[in-house]
């Protein structure tokens, strides 16, 4: 039968599994890493998402996607979550779910926006606002002394929007062929030289960067983001096979 | 990822992945559909969606026409794919049962 050969079998990636809330961890003051203890979870590839089913006690039901946001680690599951005014699933996550609660969770999903680690060559990653949490799964599963550079291009409204900031500036620091790059629209640090702007083409360029190297590049973040980081890319020369793009939502950070 | 947003948001095809998952036995996103409009050909990754209630709408990168509806109710997946021609599933070769040669295009 062909189904024996899907990673984790059919039925394992089609089913709604039951998650607990073995922590949480608050990353800015609109998102939230959950950490989600899930019996027998068949792994991911980084840069897969789940699909996450509340329902009421009414049985009202609603279903949002989610970024994976770290490499499989057994049966422990992070999403990170940025709250969305008004938004029944996320307002939910991130403020009233308690350790020990359950949630359902359907996956992992999505075959295209990923990053296999051994996939030869650099990698461009470029995010906007919480678009960068599938990005950061694929860093973080980029093995120590790697040959194969990662450059993170990350573009927030503000030093306090930006997700991870400690660990981006740790991994930065190590010289271990990670390179960040921050972009910031409303607000820069003081002493910012790029100071404050929406993604430009030189964001996107940088020594040892140029289209000769052949990056993948992988795009995520709210539409109108991607939509003008990928144009960059094009104009700049990358191939649109090589550009891998994920994106949700009408607004920009 | 990260899909809650306002009305009318554009999403793209990887938020299909899930719904679809419920009635493909391979993963459909990375599949190629050809648009019966215009006959572009895309991902199914890549189509713009908007959604995902009362269902997702995914529309060709080429025309806007729309290719793909997907509405789930407590029992059913509605499932409307009359916007494309065809779809290119690629299969791993030499699967046991499914010929190479059945990854091109119907």
């Amino acid at each position: 039968m062909a189904r024996t050969a899907i990673p984790g079998g059919l039925s394992a990636r089609r089913a709604w599994r039951s998650a607990t809330l073995a922590d949480r961890r608050p990353e800015t003051a609109q998102a939230v890493t959950l950490v989600l203890d899930v019996p027998d979870w068949p792994g991911h590839v980084p840069g897969q998402h789940v699909d996450v089913r509340l329902t009421s006690e009414d049985g009202y039901r609603a279903t949002r996607s989610y970024s994976v946001a770290a490499p499989t680690d057994g049966d422990a599951l992070e999403l990170t979550v940025q709250r969305v005014p008004d938004g029944e699933v996320s307002t939910f996550l991130c403020d009233d779910l308690r350790r020990g609660d359950t949630v359902e969770v359907r996956g992992p999903l999505g075959g295209w926006f990923v990053w296999r680690p051994g996939q030869p060559g650099p990698v461009l990653l470029v995010a906007g606002g919480s678009g960068v949490v599938p990005l950061m799964s694929m860093l973080r599963a980029r093995p120590a002394g790697s040959a194969s550079p990662f450059r993170l291009v990350y573009s927030a409204r503000s030093p306090e929007d930006l997700l991870y900031r400690e660990e981006l500036a740790r991994r930065a620091a190590e010289n271990d062929g990670v390179e960040v790059g921050l972009v910031f629209t409303r607000s820069a640090p003081e002493g910012d030289r790029r100071g404050v702007g929406r993604l430009r083409p030189e964001d996107l360029t940088g020594h040892g960067w140029s289209v000769d190297d052949a990056p993948t590049c992988y795009v995520c973040g709210p539409t109108g983001f991607v939509e003008s980081a990928a144009a960059h890319l094009v104009a700049l020369g990358h191939p649109p096979e090589r550009i891998r793009t994920e994106r949700f939502g009408p607004s920009g950070p | 990822m990260n899909n809650e947003s306002a009305a009318d948001a554009a999403f793209d095809g990887n938020v299909m992945a899930g719904p679809l998952s419920e009635v493909f036995a391979v993963d459909i996103t990375t599949a190629q559909g050809r648009c019966r409009g215009c006959g572009t050909t895309s991902v199914i990754a890549t189509l713009r969606v908007y959604g995902p209630d009362p269902g997702l709408v995914g529309r060709c990168p080429g025309c806007d026409d729309v290719l793909v509806r997907i509405v789930r109710t407590p029992d059913a997946v509605w499932l409307d794919l009359a916007g494309l021609t065809s779809l290119r599933v690629a299969v791993p070769a030499g699967v046991a049962g499914v010929p190479a040669s059945s990854g091109g295009d119907a």
